[in-house]
């Protein structure tokens, strides 16, 4: 016991120390605006821009800006246009010749802001087949690598000797995988068929709960939003749609057709029932999509809220914003351990919820009248 | 409005990074910790068991030696009390044998004694007999040694027969 609360503690020290320097590129890259604005033209603050700059996607991986100079990594851009085929490079090059490189460029407005767009000609523009390796592309990578590591790792350990006691990681990752085993999957899909869809619950639940760990750390490789990503969270979301529709039971699509324990007015002459029940199978993968993008993003704004609080509070007297600043701390610090918490909650929620859809549609009716 | 709508890049790389990381996992991690932790789970129930089937084996064990002490120290006591039956029995039997061999060997004795007496007797009787005839020879010898004495008994006796 008292090593797992020596471990907690040294974790959370970490934590906070993360969070101390928490969107800390941002800051500097605030900062240095800032300091354009008083030269350049009197532009102001932008919490908003501060926000989604962090929030969304980007071709290039920003770390820092010192003084007037970008730290970033250029991550590749691979695009494919109707007009003119394939086409790869450097993000650097975006910024080279007046930010279009090639006729394509990055949109600052309009619908496709933030996307690389191809220029035509006639000063139109047109979105390509994108398949960039954007930030949260790389991010994807990174956590795929690590994730790959730790579970090989752990893996091996238990291949050599199942009965040693475990150790390291391995002791970490233990309790959640018995816990995602005994609490998650065996109640809710049911003691004959919960092991076939481990696999699937314990790959979702700690690609999750890792890349929301990833996203709480500030620097370089974490700190992409990547579980607070629609696409992300949207292929997650199909992955437990796919399974659940190709495991459904009889009982469960005539249910979903015809419920015999619904009286028959609500599914005749206007089948209402029936459409409720079908937009509910299309509704379950959407709301676990929105439940983890929504959460996570949330966070991350009202992490970053708090920050810009010192910046917007600085333009009025530099005093203010240092006052402000101990108080942003605090309520930073504290947000960050909220959504360490919230890091667990939304991968167990979203595992839970995938385990009880799946036993629904393994559910029988056997006992239903 | 970008923020909510799924892009197609990330989409695609995600669908493919998924199905990789869900089947190299499913293949080479989750495979071993399942069924590791398994293995582990049921070794341990069966350890628990074993050690509580030792238990009861030990409980089974140390009452049956009980039973076998207590039925020994029965037969002990059944063995002594028998032996002490035996042996007053055999003393009984020896002392009543003793008795009627002695009873016997007094009778023998008794019967000799009488036997010898009865000898001793008629022997007595048969030498007292000599004497007594030794002695009244003598007596007459010595009485008839004169012819009167003689004619006189002579005498005497026809006198008593005469009255007879």
């Amino acid at each position: 016991m008292p090593q797992i609360n020596a471990m907690i503690r040294v974790l959370t020290s970490f934590f906070l120390i993360l969070f101390t320097f928490a969107a800390t590129p941002n800051l500097l890259k605030a900062n240095e605006e800032h300091a354009a604005a008083d030269t350049i033209s009197p532009k102001k603050f932008n919490t908003g821009d501060l926000i989604f700059d962090h929030i969304r996607d980007s071709y290039e991986w920003h770390i820092a800006t010192i003084g007037h100079t970008h730290l970033s990594i250029p991550l590749p851009v691979m695009v494919y246009s109707q007009h003119s085929g394939f086409h790869f490079f450097m993000s650097g090059k975006l910024h080279d010749v007046n930010g279009n490189y090639d006729g394509f460029k990055v949109a600052s407005e309009g619908k496709y802001e933030r996307k690389l767009v191809e220029v035509m000609p006639d000063g139109t523009v047109l979105r390509p087949w994108d398949f960039s390796i954007t930030k949260n592309v790389t991010s994807l990578f990174v956590s795929l690598g690590l994730i790959l590591s730790i579970f090989l790792s752990v893996a091996k350990r238990y291949r050599e000797n199942f009965a040693r006691a475990p150790k390291g990681i391995q002791s970490w990752i233990e309790p959640i995988v018995v816990f995602i085993c005994d609490d998650i999957a065996k109640p809710s899909i049911g003691k004959e068929k919960y092991q076939r869809y481990l696999p699937f619950l314990l790959t979702v639940f700690f690609f999750i709960f890792i890349n929301n760990l990833m996203g709480l750390v500030p620097f370089f490789p974490g700190g992409a939003n990547l579980t607070g990503n629609i696409s992300i969270t949207l292929v997650l979301a199909l992955f437990t749609f796919v399974i659940t529709s190709f495991s459904g039971s009889r009982s469960y699509w005539v249910h979903m057709v015809n419920d015999p324990g619904i009286p028959l007015w609500l599914k005749l002459p206007i089948p209402l029932m029936p459409i409720v029940e079908i937009m509910g199978v299309f509704l379950k993968p959407f709301v676990l999509t929105i439940r983890l993008f929504a959460n996570i993003t949330a966070g991350h704004i009202v992490a970053l809220g708090f920050y810009s609080l010192i910046f917007i509070f600085a333009e009025k007297s530099i005093f203010a914003g240092y006052g402000i600043s101990v108080l942003s701390i605090a309520f930073t610090v504290f947000m960050g351990l909220l959504e360490l918490l919230v890091a667990f909650i939304q991968a167990y929620v979203f595992t839970l919820l995938s385990a009880l859809y799946i036993g629904l549609a393994l559910e029988q009716h056997s006992g239903h009248e | 409005m970008g923020l909510v709508m799924p892009d197609f890049g990330l989409f695609f790389w995600m669908l493919i990074s998924f199905s990789i990381l869900l089947y190299i996992l499913k293949r080479f991690a989750w495979g071993p910790i399942l069924s590791a932790l398994s293995d582990r789970e049921r070794s341990i129930e069966e350890a628990l068991k074993s050690a509580e089937n030792a238990k009861e084996e030990m409980l089974n064990l140390q009452s049956g030696n009980e039973k076998i002490l207590k039925k020994a120290i029965l037969e002990r006591e059944k063995i002594v009390k028998e032996a002490r039956e035996l042996k007053e029995t055999i003393i009984n039997e020896a002392r009543h044998e003793a008795s009627i061999e002695a009873n016997k060997v007094m009778e023998h004795a008794k019967a000799a004694i009488d036997r010898e007496r009865a000898a001793a007797v008629s022997e007595i009787k048969s030498l007292i007999a000599n004497f007594s005839v030794d002695i009244a020879e003598k007596i007459l010898k010595e009485k008839l040694a004169d012819d009167s004495r003689q004619k006189e008994l002579i005498q005497n006796y026809i006198d008593q027969i005469n009255l007879n």
